[in-house]
């Protein structure tokens, strides 16, 4: 914290002149890129939508209150098949994402080429999004369900795998090097060093995940993955505004709920 | 004479078990094992679709090899970066808003009734999915990155707003009384005490929404948001699923460039 000097007396300042201009040029750039950005979305929108949404806002809200409670008769079933997409698909990811992080692990891969394919396999789980995977998995093996629970399954293989391997990666070696000098062999030390050292992290990641899967559940449907999401694809097109409240509302609690749950459970083990 | 008898060591030994109370662990089993039974048996699975879709799985799988880029590249261009700009823009108004909303869902900076509206908003953008913002979002402001951009923004401020609250939560008070104990204002306070102290973790989480909200650009395009989504969505109805698997490459391709970047960035900041 640089003390400039004046005729007079010392004046403290937060930053050094140099420091202080490059800041602001730093600014001046950012700010720079930011309206350009702007003006490239600004020119491909039609303002005269735009300009009109608070009417249309205001339109929808109208038709949406009171929420169509008797259509809950029939949203049962699309969340009792929203839950099982989340679970079923996250049993699914962990079991594949068990082995993977074991190869992608610095201290208990058997090569390092393994390990780079399993780091590939992991960022390509990672940067598609379940949606994605759902609208692929929709064209190859059709409608329903099962494509939602692999397209959560195969988008959920890379976040469990990776804060998996990042937390084997983190495990106290003393206790395997314990465990090696009883003479075990390979497959020994990781049964009895590494995986109870792991077992509350990952146990841990499942829930987290399995949180976050039911909230990505609820949109398959969109695609035509099963769940919810397809109630509310056919409500939103057919203008059931009443129907499309209530189905927001449902999964404002299942999110809610499984957030809850998923909480506890945490707290319960760590 | 002293006795000689020796204690009896256990001859075996048993791994513990993760949960120790055998009825809690049982118990688990044995409602994870009723679950999957329930599920599975819910499940329509129509195998015989399946078995018709492999062999589009397999050109699909095929079409990776190579993905062609050349046909629709012009479209391919165009998307991605309407996606770029999509992103930047919406990471940074998102960012901007969450600022005001950050500061008033932290404890201990604001006064009851503030910190429970903040929290509200935090709550409610945090529940939907970027998809079901973008539907409304386009619903609203018609189809086009306008509507991308706002489903974005929204969710980043869920996401940031909260984030930040927590970070300001366990800030610590020392130098912020001793800031204020020199006379400063509240927006001197926030500028010397809590900025500096919250500074370099939000900058991290700036840059990775940044690759979240690029991420999440690809989906909101499936319902008409803009960006790259719509080209893919468009090359799946098509079936050309050599021009979707470019697409899928270009997308990997920049989340790894981003990712690694911002792990670089993280680390300089720290």
């Amino acid at each position: 914290m640089p003390v400039l000097g004046t005729e007079k007396a010392p004046v403290w300042h937060r930053r050094t002149t140099r420091a202080q201009w490059a800041i602001w040029a730093g600014w001046l750039i950012a700010l720079m890129i930011v309206a350009w950005c702007w003006k490239l979305i600004s020119d491909k929108t039609i303002w005269f939508f735009v300009l009109d949404a608070g009417t249309q806002a205001a339109d929808m809200a109208s038709r949406m209150v009171p929420p169509k409670w008797s259509y809950m008769d029939v949203l049962w079933w699309p969340v009792w098949d929203t839950i099982n997409i989340a679970t079923l698909g996250t049993a699914l990811a962990i079991a594949m994402a068990f082995p993977i992080a074991f190869l992608a692990a610095r201290n208990t891969t058997p090569h390092p080429a393994v390990r780079a394919f399993a780091l590939l396999v992991i960022v390509s789980s990672r940067s598609i999004n379940s949606l994605i995977w759902a609208l692929m998995l929709v064209a190859i093996i059709g409608p329903g369900v099962f494509a939602g629970v692999l397209a959560i399954g195969l988008r959920s293989i890379g976040f469990c795998a990776k804060l998996l391997y990042e937390a084997i990666e983190e495990i106290d070696p003393t206790q395997v090097e314990a465990i090696e000098a009883t003479g075990a062999s390979g497959g020994q030390k990781l049964v009895y060093g590494v995986i109870p050292q792991i077992m509350p992290t990952f146990a841990g990641i499942s829930v987290f995940r399995w949180d976050i899967n039911i909230r990505e559940s609820t949109v398959l449907g969109l695609v035509g993955a099963g769940g919810i999401g397809l109630q509310l694809n056919a409500s939103i097109s057919a203008l059931a505004w009443t129907q499309v409240s209530l189905i927001l509302l449902v999964i404002l609690a299942t999110v809610i709920i499984s957030e809850w749950v998923s909480a506890r459970v945490r707290h319960a083990i760590i | 004479m002293s006795d000689t008898s020796v204690p009896v060591y256990p001859r075996t030994w048993k791994k513990p078990p993760l949960i120790s109370n055998p009825t809690l662990r049982w118990g688990l089993w044995l409602g994870a094992a009723i679950y999957l039974a329930l599920a599975l048996g819910t499940m329509e699975i129509n195998w015989g679709r399946v078995a018709e879709g492999l062999p589009r799985g397999q050109k699909f799988i095929a079409a990776f090899f190579p993905p062609d880029f050349v046909s629709r590249w012009d479209s391919i261009v165009d998307g991605i970066l309407e996606s770029i700009w999509m992103t930047v823009i919406a990471t940074v108004a998102g960012i901007a808003l969450s600022v005001p909303v950050g500061l008033g869902a932290a404890r201990n900076l604001a006064p009851t009734p503030v910190y429970l509206f903040c929290r509200a908003i935090v709550a409610v953008s945090r529940t939907f999915p970027e998809v079901i913002l973008a539907i409304f979002a386009v619903k609203l402001f018609g189809f086009g990155p306008f509507a991308g951009f706002l489903a974005l923004s929204i969710a980043t401020v869920g996401f940031y707003a909260k984030l930040l609250a927590e970070d300001i939560e366990d800030m610590d008070p020392g130098q912020a009384e001793a800031v204020k104990a020199t006379g400063a204002g509240w927006f001197q306070w926030i500028n010397y005490a809590v900025q500096p102290q919250v500074m370099p973790r939000m900058i991290g989480l700036a840059v990775y929404r940044l690759d979240i909200n690029f991420r999440e650009s690809a989906v909101v395009g499936i319902v008409g948001g803009g960006g790259i989504g719509a080209t893919l969505l468009t090359a799946f109805d098509r079936y050309e699923f050599d021009s979707a698997a470019a697409i899928l490459v270009i997308i990997i391709a920049i989340v790894m460039a981003m990712e690694y970047s911002s792990g670089y960035l993280r680390k300089w900041v720290q």
